[in-house]
């Protein structure tokens, strides 16, 4: 069978350093797939004007694309180059619980993730969320620094 | 960005010369008036005309009626789907691979944020002022009516939307007016829709937009003492021009958090209020029926209580008029009445929460006058109004309500009118343009214009006295209902096939909780 991991990236280099971590893990496993999760975070109980509402979808569309295009299909394409098994998903929600649900939806065995070295306010909401997967995720998880 | 910038010196230009000729010429500006309401007032006086022999408006009848009639059609949809609704609006039933798109939760707080304001504020304090403690006990049955409207228009709203190919979305009564009649080969819903966008415009220009500057000034200059509107006007069209036309996300999206963060506030202020009192809650409550059906001494009696009552509760709530369709159509849902269901609830936290709040605080606080001898209010010298302690009404009247309790809290009264009329017109902006754009097509020069024209209302909404123009909008926004409403009634065949199909799936399971 199979071993699924699941990276999750957040576009900072510290997600390099969380892939650098899960292709030395999956060298060692052997057959293994590896998943590129790039989360954008989003709750449906925030506020917005009509217009915002109004174009939201549109701008779903454009933040998937983006993260797809800058930051998942690049790494995707790397681990194939260098011979490993990957595939890249990309979803809207709260961070630590998406990447926690894509991990149960897909059968994976544990999720990598680097330290975020954003600065300001990213990096509290992306520390936090780091905390949070720690804690509540049902499978192990290795926090790269 | 230069354009924007070029507009942006033409707008000032146009803000300071019409400031100024409603400040340096009272004269112009008293001749503009009267034109003014010369030209609109057949129209005013229509739409506020009330049924022959009773001082009750026509059109808060005609409300009404088509709030029960849709209670009886959709057989008490409000009670029915009401926990179906909560639900939805927590998420239960959502496609998590629709994560990211508008939420009802989202499409419900946006609507919401443009019926919360005035309204529930100084509406209701004229209501029970006027009306007395039973105006209470009829603005709660006219927003549980007021559910089954709410439901009917936002279904639609949903339904007949235009979706564009870039992935933007347009609906509202005018697209289910066009688009709705065509399909069930009905005449004259071209006719309708243009006749409903122009009165939108109009509606959006004035009660969404220079009666709440109006009010803005008027309750900031309560605080820091008089000064020229003209000063609120250009500081506030200047902030709405960031927002519409600068694309300033930042401050509307501060206004959208801060503004249920007071409306939470409010209500809990009102419950701690109630729970010093909680003595009297029987005695409230016992006032409140008791008016209901005697009007324990106001002007005008049982009837007096039940005009003031749907009076008030129409004009806050919305139901009817249309405008929530075109707030909830942007959501992102297979099924229409999912919508539908989720807006009911507005009706119910703008009048049946919120209301009910601010006129059980002014009832307990005994802000109104009752006679000791005879146990029934007593009238000021004039006679039309209940007596209150220092003869306050309106806003005043809730605030020393409040007051009595918190004497802080006028100032976060204040604060949260300023705010609520920053973004009811904020919503209003949204509303107006979409019906400008029906009728003038979209495209970037279109909306410009009418955004342009938005903030220009904005200076001379705050800085004149414009009586005429205000009651001109309010009935604007009155004859949108005349107009949804009519198209309403040929429509509500479609919400009740929606219904059907989706209550049966529903029992059968096929429509299901996601878990989530």
């Amino acid at each position: 069978m199979t071993t699924k991991i699941v990276i999750g990236l957040d576009g900072t280099p510290s997600g390099e350093r969380a892939i650098a971590f899960a292709k030395d893990l999956a060298e060692r496993i052997g057959t293994c797939e590896l998943l590129v999760a790039y989360v954008i975070e989003w709750s449906p109980f925030t506020f917005q004007t009509p217009e915002e509402n109004a174009q939201r979808h549109k701008r779903r569309e454009e933040e998937i694309e983006l993260a797809t295009t800058r930051v998942i299909t690049p790494a995707v394409d790397a681990l194939g180059a260098a011979g490993f098994t990957a595939r890249g998903i990309v979803r809207h929600g709260d961070v630590a619980e998406t990447l926690n649900k894509i991990t149960v939806e897909n059968g994976a065995s544990q999720i990598v993730v680097g330290r975020a070295s954003a600065d300001g306010i990213k990096k509290r909401l992306f520390g936090s969320s780091t905390q949070y997967l720690v804690m509540h995720a049902d499978v192990p998880v290795t926090v790269v620094n | 960005m230069n354009f924007i910038n070029k507009i942006g010196v033409l707008l000032a230009m146009i803000f300071t010369a019409s400031a100024a000729a409603a400040q340096d010429a009272p004269g112009l500006d008293e001749r503009i008036n009267q034109a003014f309401a010369d030209f609109t007032g057949p129209f005013v006086s229509f739409i506020f005309a009330p049924f022959p022999g009773t001082g009750f408006p026509w059109i808060v009848g005609w409300l009404v009626i088509a709030a029960t009639v849709f209670t009886l059609y959709f057989a008490f949809v409000q009670l029915r789907f009401f926990s179906h609704a909560i639900s939805l609006v927590k998420g239960d039933y959502s496609d998590p691979n629709d994560a990211g798109e508008v939420s009802h939760f989202q499409a419900l707080a946006t609507a919401l944020s443009g019926t919360v304001g005035l309204g529930n504020i100084a509406g209701v304090a004229v209501a029970v002022g006027i009306g007395g403690p039973g105006a209470t006990f009829w603005m709660i049955v006219a927003g549980l009516l007021g559910m089954a409207s709410k439901f009917t228009e936002c279904t639609l709203g949903v339904k007949y939307r235009n979706e564009y190919e870039d992935g933007t979305v347009s609906g509202g009564p005018m697209y289910y007016m066009s688009k709705g009649f065509n399909e069930l080969g009905l005449p004259g819903g071209k006719i309708l829709a243009v006749l409903f966008s122009i009165f939108c415009i109009l509606g959006a220009l004035g009660g969404g937009n220079m009666f709440q500057a109006n009010q803005a000034h008027a309750q900031i200059a309560g605080i820091t003492g008089d000064y020229p509107g003209w000063i609120t006007g250009l500081v506030f069209a200047g902030i709405v021009f960031a927002v519409i036309v600068g694309g300033l996300k930042s401050i509307a999206r501060v206004t959208e958090k801060v503004v249920p963060f007071m409306g939470v506030m409010y209500v809990l202020a009102a419950l701690v209020i109630i729970i010093i009192h909680a003595d009297q809650i029987g005695w409230a409550f016992g006032q409140i029926f008791a008016g209901a059906f005697t009007g324990l001494g106001v002007a005008g009696g049982m009837v007096g209580a039940l005009i003031q009552g749907f009076r008030r509760a129409a004009f806050s709530n919305e139901a009817g008029v249309g405008s929530a369709a075109i707030a909830h159509s942007a959501v992102r849902t297979k099924e229409p009445i999912t919508e539908g269901f989720v807006s009911l609830l507005e009706p119910f936290i703008d009048t049946v929460v919120i209301c009910t709040m601010t006129a059980l605080v002014i009832i307990i606080t005994q802000q109104l006058i009752i006679d000791p001898e005879t146990g029934k209010y007593m009238l000021n010298e004039a006679g039309t109004a209940i007596a209150t302690v220092d003869g306050n009404s309106g806003v005043s009247l809730t605030s020393a309500a409040f007051a009595s309790a918190f004497s802080w809290f006028p100032y976060v009264l204040a604060i949260a009118v300023v705010l609520f009329a920053f973004s009811t017109m904020i919503s209003w902006s949204y509303y107006g343009l979409k019906a400008w754009t029906y009728l003038f097509g979209e495209g970037q020069t279109t909306e410009l214009v009418f955004k342009v024209i938005f903030c220009v209302f904005v200076v001379i909404g705050a800085a004149a006295n414009l009586g005429p123009v205000i009651d001109f909008s309010d009935a604007a926004i009155f004859a949108m209902a005349v107009v949804n409403v009519f198209a309403l009634y040929f429509l509500m065949k479609v919400v009740r096939q929606e219904l059907a199909s989706y209550a049966e799936r529903l029992k059968s399971g096929e429509i299901r909780k996601f878990g989530h």
